[in-house]
């Protein structure tokens, strides 16, 4: 059996074209890891990203769950988030167990996500823009995962 | 540097009463030893005061290796374990288990036989010295990882067309070409200002030689090449026995395949040969330690919990199968509970420590065992262990480092996500993960890969009620902001696990963890 395929298109078009985050498994993370290169690509549409992303902890009718002291929080019908400020800081810096996610995502993914959550799994009012939760990011930097053993 | 047995032993004896552990550590390193681990033997713990006891929470390998070597020290110790089973993340599934998510999501392995799929660690490094004593010391079989694997695949969707190639051409034309490149230029004279003559010369027969490049420093198709990618007809004998040579891909194609990283992977450290596995499943580690703490450790018990004042800790339980509510009181305690429970957890520690263990992010990490009616892969393609990689949400796929050439169902690790591909797949329901993974996993076995499939089944960290998470993950600012706070002994209570460690998700590190934690404890407590 063969393995010799087509010629490959430009690395150009995969640097530039699309919205692909591209990240080293191996870079900034101390833990084992599957090697080589990952490039998922994440949508930049708020219902996407929280079912590609957020769903894996929260599920999909962000209800969370667990059991008593073990517990992953509901962010359907959740008070906190009526202030987006929070909002946007939590999933920028992370919370607890929760990682930071400015390291995966975009500010404008982290944006559309953060308004898709307040409006569809709650009622709360106005949007939050790119630039405030860009602001955000440029505030915290983004911390490298430590890498002392990988 | 030679020295004989005894005078060395003797030196370090010395040492290690005049500097302390480190001390002697240090010089161990300088004489040429002990620089693959912090590790120096088991803990020579003695002469616990009389009716001294310890309460361990959790019986994973930090509690179990606790619970082991402070019994042997003389305190009375009791262990309580949430599940129903020991070991932690040190776990492997079989047929007939069932895998319990957050949300309700329920599967039930399919397994046949004693297949397994380690859903945490599985894999090994030779210089994990403290797992391996253990190893050792409780009869727990080791066998071979196959790490690396020249004949497996790697698989990149931007590159070749998304047809997947062999790691050995890859790794080999990159080589080549990389060495192409630097003989040119320095017999340009590109590098004269930044290269000796003598240097010069040595390179460029080093660049020829490693690079296998031909007489006019060319990396070019031909026998030289095929020598280390590999042929279109390889060897043989009689009358057709000459070979023909295998045709090298361009710079341009190669570098589109990113195979440096996988190369790079190799060279990490704790990736790096030779790497072991337990006969039967990681977890027969966790059994192993079982074997001789089992009668301290109770079951099914979740700590509700945790208290101390000036005489003693107490944890309050419930027993997870009955609802019996009970306490448990020691002179100390050893909790090795994971930061996601501890930071839920009503706890009477300072609040610096509750601030360390509320900075701790766990990470997600997903694996996917795939039960094959038959070994196609080293069948057909000659892939026996180790692992084709693939940018796609899996990562790779894995191929079974036992059983080679048997006719009967084997499993495959069918995913080993992590980032956003492991967010991905634990997303979705355990039917779609195994459809997206079979989906995923055929680029490197069409056909086969779909038809000769039995069941499969999948481990998402970030939701097992039992962690939420799969390891905490540090970084520069909270190392230095929590780590020692969350590793101090506070009170009577001291953390032990690889979040207490500098050698984070690695079971070594919880056993170094929890030898430190307990070395401690036992100096606190004779000096009480």
């Amino acid at each position: 059996m063969s393995f010799r395929g087509l010629k490959s298109a430009s690395g150009v078009a995969a640097l530039f074209g699309t919205a692909a985050i591209v990240f080293a498994a191996a870079s900034g993370n101390a833990q084992d890891a599957p090697g080589g290169v990952s490039s998922v690509d994440i949508s930049s549409e708020g219902k996407e990203v929280y079912e590609q992303i957020c769903q894996a902890c929260h599920l999909a009718d962000a209800k969370g769950g667990g059991g008593a002291g073990a517990i992953i929080p509901a962010l359907a019908g959740n008070a906190k988030l009526g202030d987006a400020d929070f909002t946007i800081g939590t999933v920028v810096k992370g919370r607890g167990g929760m990682p930071w996610f400015n390291d995966l995502l975009t500010p404008a993914q982290i944006a559309a996500v953060v308004n898709y959550v307040r409006t569809h799994f709650n009622d709360f009012p106005g949007q939050v823009t790119e630039a405030q939760v860009a602001a955000v990011v440029a505030a915290n930097g983004s911390p490298a995962a430590e890498c002392a053993t990988c | 540097m030679e020295m004989s047995g005894t005078t060395r032993r003797e030196l370090l004896s010395m040492i290690g009463k005049v500097g302390g552990t480190l001390a002697m550590y240090q010089a161990m390193t300088a004489l040429g030893h002990a620089a693959q681990t912090q590790f120096t033997g088991p803990p020579a713990l003695s002469g616990a005061r009389s009716g001294a006891t310890v309460l361990v929470l959790g019986a994973g390998l930090a509690g179990m290796l606790a619970a082991f070597e402070l019994t042997k020290a003389g305190y009375k110790v009791q262990v309580l374990e949430y599940q129903d089973r020991p070991g932690g993340r040190n776990y492997s599934v079989r047929g007939g288990d069932k895998i319990v998510e957050v949300g309700g999501g329920t599967q039930t392995v399919g397994f046949t036989g004693d297949n397994y799929l380690n859903p945490g660690p599985w894999r090994i490094p030779h210089h994990h010295r403290t797992l391996l004593h253990y190893c050792k010391a409780f009869g727990v079989e080791l066998e071979p990882f196959i790490q690396m694997n020249h004949n497996a695949l790697v698989h990149r969707k931007a590159a070749f067309g998304g047809q997947p190639q062999r790691y050995k051409e890859l790794a080999v034309d990159f080589k080549g070409h990389v060495s192409e490149l630097l003989a040119k230029s320095l017999n340009a004279g590109d590098l004269d200002a930044r290269v000796s003559a003598e240097d010069k010369g040595k390179l460029l027969v080093a660049m020829r030689e490693w690079g296998v490049l031909d007489a006019n420093l060319d990396y070019s198709s031909g026998l030289k090449a095929s020598s280390q990618r590999g042929y279109d007809r390889a060897p043989g004998g009689g009358i057709n026995g000459a070979p023909t040579p295998s045709k090298i891909n361009s710079l341009s194609d190669v570098l589109s395949s990113n195979v440096w990283t996988q190369m790079g992977f190799y060279f990490s450290y704790v990736m790096q040969t030779t790497m072991f596995q337990p006969k039967g499943g990681m977890d027969m580690i966790g059994k192993g330690f079982f074997r001789q703490v089992g009668n301290m450790v109770r079951l099914n018990t979740q700590v509700t919990r945790i208290s101390q004042n000036e005489r003693g800790v107490m944890a309050s339980w419930t027993d997870t199968k009955t609802g019996k509510t009970g306490t448990s009181e020691a002179d100390w305690m050893v909790c090795t509970l994971p930061a996601t429970i501890l930071s839920q957890m009503d706890m009477q520690v300072s609040d610096a420590k509750k601030a360390a263990f509320k900075a701790l992010p766990y990470s997600n990490s997903l694996k996917i065992g795939l039960e094959m009616k038959r070994r196609f892969w080293e069948e057909k393609d000659a892939i026996y262990g180790g692992h084709s990689f693939t940018d796609q949400a899996i990562g790779l796929v894995s191929y079974p480092n036992y059983d080679f050439f048997k006719d009967r169902p084997a499993v495959l690790v069918g995913a080993f996500a992590s980032g956003a591909g492991g967010y991905q797949l634990a997303g979705m329901t355990p039917e779609q993960r195994i459809q997206t993974a079979l989906d995923q996993g055929s680029v490197f076995h069409p056909g086969d890969y779909r038809a000769e499939f039995m069941s499969g089944a999948s481990v998402p960290w970030s939701r097992l009620p039992w962690i939420m998470g799969c390891c905490a993950t540090w970084n520069e600012e909270t190392r230095a902001k929590h780590y020692q706070d969350l590793v101090s002994m506070d009170g009577r209570i001291v953390l032990a696990g690889e979040h207490a460690s500098y050698y984070g998700c690695w079971m070594e590190g919880a056993l170094l963890s929890s030898i430190d934690a307990i070395t401690r404890l036992h100096q606190r407590a004779l000096a009480a």
